[in-house]
């Protein structure tokens, strides 16, 4: 691809979106919160196949009335496809229990449980706890890596790159209160690792532009890196993309909001290994001295 | 000469290939719906006289079978369709009766000869088999508690008859403090100490009485911990035993909790039953030669056939609080069994034996064994199964002093003593246990999630195969052929080390399908660019390639590093996950690089070329 595209012209532009964007997640996590799945709260859920779909509020009012707690009702995939989840502490038959109760107001219509999942308080938990360590854990060993691999202007670029998706992606979650459950929590992981891969690419030819281009400044050099991985950039966000359509139409619901996860993450991504990662070495001063091995001091011994 | 591969690298890469084509076939063969059959009690065998009765249930219903085996005590038939498995088990259990457990289970059709070299299919998770899962969490602090209760008591006795007086004991915090009469005891009881308890750590401190405070190390109680979750775990393994089911999993999670998978099981209540089930043991004193039948029973030995004893109705304490036992030898050389009850139960048998001494005291043996009866109801047959208690004597000793906490059995045969020591604990949890997580997932919902996976690996990977054969030409071709070796290399690492297929592994199957193309997207654009740079089509592939491959070791280097993190942290499902992906990304370096130059130079290596089929405006 002959691309020439005057990236950093945009970086001030791209500098607003990203930062409109991450004062809207951290104001929707702040304010709304996350709609945490079974795995983080603890709880109960049920999912129910109806024979004939059922009106959602009459099965709420229905378990309200049997005295079940904060429950809530959606459908799962398909219309006749029913979760039931409520804070309800498990016992056993809880399920039979529950759907006697639904058959009993729903003569005719033939129940099914199709799943059943309890998960204590303290669990939840601790699935949150060590969700939150490992993201952490995950941007510190790749801050160091590229560290170690690149510069440190290198990795702070990165890494900024990759809190910027991430935190993106949670507050979409937030806005949308879309559930989060544990595959999200491994989409957003596996989005580091994506979003990394994206950003190392980029910054490798930065690397090597700015041994081997001898005359231009910084922006002129990351432009021309930008441009010179755009295809390569496309292409592979265009077959990822592709594969996580392919799971968020027909890889079922279970999996649904993981696809989605990555699939922002994906796009988030890729726009942050162009410009966050780029306009942070920018305005880190990134040179070329950088980047060649300092050469030895001559003392300078004249009088 | 430029792009051709010696002859041994186009060799290893074959035989990879051939390898990995082996290891991967398994999993083409679909398993086959099977009812097995296993004699309830442990060390039975399966006879020719059971297996002709089963072939004649399966013939009464009319149930097609096929290919019987027996391996060990367990015999496997096969049926030919899946809803025949729950009419062919109800059938099989109501002729054999509760003496045999018949359990659904899917016979594996690998050929003899990939099985004789050790290649099996992946086994599939709970999510896509069906089944319950359940987390059980071991209560560590209150075994602890009882732990420092036993060690409490027996400082008390030791120290008596060590003649080292002390005015009182106390458990403070997790610590024992003893209180001496003074400091000149307590230094000889300090002394004591060290020499028979170095797992304590001793500290001196002058209060209205000379005190030793104890800390229990944090070795010692983490060798408690493992023996606690180890005995728990060997006794959920035999109660999940008698259940029946095919392949049940136990492993221990974390620091204090227990994993328990049973795939094809539905009824959660009944599997509940039995995993957390009451008590196996109990303690009960030999009743007066002119008690009453009202507050006695009769009960049969286990090792003697025809000896009973008459036993009080009253039961002093339960397997339950029995934390440990273990066979040894008293200071005369005679076997023992040393049997330790946690804090309550050392407290009922004090109070209990105290009147006792003299008289004897049983052990009773409890197990519980499924029968099955059928009733007829509205004119169809109903069967139901109860859970029959039987009873037997395991032990009967006579009191020679107040029993507590710890207390030991004697005048024992040596192989007795480790048969008694063995049935004490074989029951029993060191520490109670309660459930934290259970899931269940229906096998019709398990079915729909393996439609929808593979669904959607073929679909990704139609797409995927598309875009690069359109954008990238011949080029595309070699990567997509690549690809379809990845993938069959990656099934074939995970069949191999016994690696469990769930949903979210195969959206790691697929997400690596999308990326691992990504290695040869960098190579080709590479090689586009040095094209374009004016080199020789032979020069820039070979260019392209060494000039890509340190992008794409660093660029998978740190994806790897996340997925390792992922699957440390991780559990269940993430763990899935993260496993397919790792795999996937070491998988598709060997492919995307080694397998790809090898097409490659195959097609372009060692001629003249004037123009490479790569796409794009050269």
């Amino acid at each position: 691809m002959n691309t020439n595209f005057d990236f950093m012209r945009l970086r001030k532009a791209a500098m607003i979106l990203s930062l409109l964007l991450i004062v809207v997640s951290v104001a929707s996590i702040a304010t709304r919160g996350l709609n945490l799945g079974l795995d983080f709260t603890g709880g109960t859920l049920l999912e129910v196949q109806y024979e004939n779909a059922e009106a959602l509020d009459k099965i709420t009012s229905t378990l309200n009335n049997a005295g079940y707690r904060d429950v809530t009702v959606q459908n799962f995939g398909s219309e006749t496809d029913v979760l039931v989840r409520m804070s309800e502490a498990f016992r056993d038959n809880l399920g039979n229990e529950v759907l006697a109760v639904l058959q009993q107001e729903s003569a005719g219509n033939q129940l099914t449980l199709l799943r059943s999942e309890f998960v204590g308080a303290q669990v939840g938990e601790e699935l949150r706890d060590e969700g939150g360590l490992a993201l952490l854990l995950a941007l510190f060993i790749v801050m160091i890596y590229v560290a170690a691999r690149f510069q440190f202007k290198f990795s702070v670029g990165a890494v900024a790159a990759l809190f910027h998706d991430v935190i993106i992606i949670i507050g979409l979650f937030s806005l949308f209160q879309w559930e989060f459950d544990l595959t999200v929590m491994a989409a957003l992981l596996a989005v580091i690792g994506y979003s990394l891969n994206d950003t190392i690419v980029v910054s490798d030819h930065i690397r090597e532009n700015f041994r081997v281009l001898r005359r231009g400044d910084a922006a002129e050099v990351i432009n021309f890196s930008i441009n010179q991985t755009l295809g390569r950039t496309i292409m592979t966000s265009l077959t990822t993309a592709l594969v996580l359509l392919a799971l968020m139409v027909v890889g079922g619901d279970i999996i649904h909001n993981f696809s989605v996860a990555l699939m922002i993450g994906v796009v988030v991504g890729t726009y942050s290994s162009v410009f966050v990662a780029s306009s942070i070495l920018m305005s880190m001063n990134i040179s070329r001295e950088d980047l060649i091995p300092p050469e030895v001091e001559e003392i300078d011994d004249r009088p | 000469m430029l792009n051709k591969y010696p002859l041994w690298k186009n060799l290893l890469i074959m035989a990879v290939l051939v390898f990995a084509c082996i290891y991967a076939a398994p999993n083409l063969y679909p398993p086959d719906p099977a009812i097995q059959v296993t004699p309830a009690r442990s060390g039975a065998e399966m006879s020719e006289q059971v297996l002709s009765q089963v072939r004649e249930a399966l013939g009464d219903k009319q149930i097609e079978f096929f290919g019987e085996e027996v391996k060990g005590s367990t015999a496997l038939f096969r049926l030919t369709a899946t809803d025949n498995q729950l009419p062919a088990k109800d059938a099989v259990q109501r002729l054999l009766g509760d003496e045999y457990i018949v359990a659904l289970n899917l016979a594996p059709t690998t050929p003899e000869w990939l099985l004789n070299m050790g290649a099996g299919p992946m086994t599939l998770g709970l999510d896509l088999s069906g089944g319950v899962h359940f987390l059980m969490e071991v209560d560590m602090e209150e075994y602890l508690k009882g732990k420092m209760t036993n060690y409490r008591e027996e400082f008390r006795n030791r120290l008596r008859e060590e003649n080292l007086r002390y005015r009182r004991i106390q458990l403070d915090d997790g610590k024992v403090v003893i209180s001496f009469v003074d400091a000149a005891v307590r230094s000889e009881g300090s002394s004591f100490i060290s020499r028979n308890y170095p797992e304590f750590l001793r500290e001196e401190k002058d209060g209205e009485y000379a005190d030793l405070v104890l800390t229990i190390t944090e070795q010692k109680i983490k060798e408690f911990e493992n023996y606690a979750i180890k005995q728990n775990l060997t006794t959920l393994r035999n109660r999940v035993n008698e259940l029946g089911v095919a392949e049940p999993l136990v492993q221990r999670q974390g620091r204090n909790r227990i994993v328990v998978e049973l795939p094809g099981v539905q009824d959660t209540a009944e599997a509940k039953k039995i995993l957390g089930k009451a008590a196996n043991l109990e303690f009960r004193l030999e009743a007066e030669p002119g008690a009453s039948r009202f507050a006695t029973e009769e009960y049969g030995f286990r090792s003697e056939e025809r000896r009973t004893a008459r036993l009080e109705k009253k039961i002093i304490t339960t397997g339950d609080s029995v934390t440990n036992a273990q066979p040894s030898f008293d200071e005369n050389g005679f076997p023992q069994v040393n049997i330790d009850l946690d804090s309550k139960g050392g407290a009922v048998m004090t109070q209990v034996t105290r009147k006792a001494v003299g008289k004897r005291m049983a052990v009773l043996f409890v197990e519980r064994k499924p029968k099955t009866t059928y009733d007829v109801v509205d004119g169809k047959e109903v069967a139901k199964t109860v859970q029959v208690v039987e009873k037997s004597i395991i032990s009967l000793a006579t009191i020679q002093s107040t029993l507590g906490n710890s207390f030991r059995i004697t005048g024992l045969e040596s192989a007795e003593a480790s048969e008694l020591a063995l049935l004490l604990r074989a029951g029993a949890l060191a520490a109670p246990m309660y459930f934290v997580e259970e899931r269940t997932v229906g096998p019709s919902l398990g079915k729909e999630n393996i439609e929808q996976g593979v669904n959607s690996v073929i679909l990704g990977l139609a797409l995927v195969l598309g875009l690069m054969a359109i954008y990238y030409r011949l080029f595309g071709m070699v990567a997509n052929i690549a690809l379809l070796a990845n993938i069959v290399i990656l099934i074939a690492l995970m069949s191999m080390i016994g690696a469990t297929l769930t949903l979210p592994g195969i959206a790691g199957i697929v997400l690596t399908v999308g990326m691992a193309v990504d290695a040869n997207v960098l190579i080709f654009s590479r090689i586009r660019e040095e094209l374009k740079a004016g080199r020789s089509p032979q020069q820039a592939i070979n260019e392209g390639y060494n000039r890509a491959f340190l992008t794409i070791f660093d660029a998978n280097l740190t994806t790897l590093i996340v997925a390792v993190i992922l699957f440390a942290v991780g559990t269940g499902p993430v763990k899935g996950f993260a496993v397919t992906l790792s795999f996937g990304i070491i998988t598709s370096m060997f492919t995307a690089i080694m397998l790809t130059r090898a097409i490659v130079n195959a097609i372009y290596g060692g001629r003249r070329i004037d123009s490479l089929s790569i796409g794009g405006r050269v």
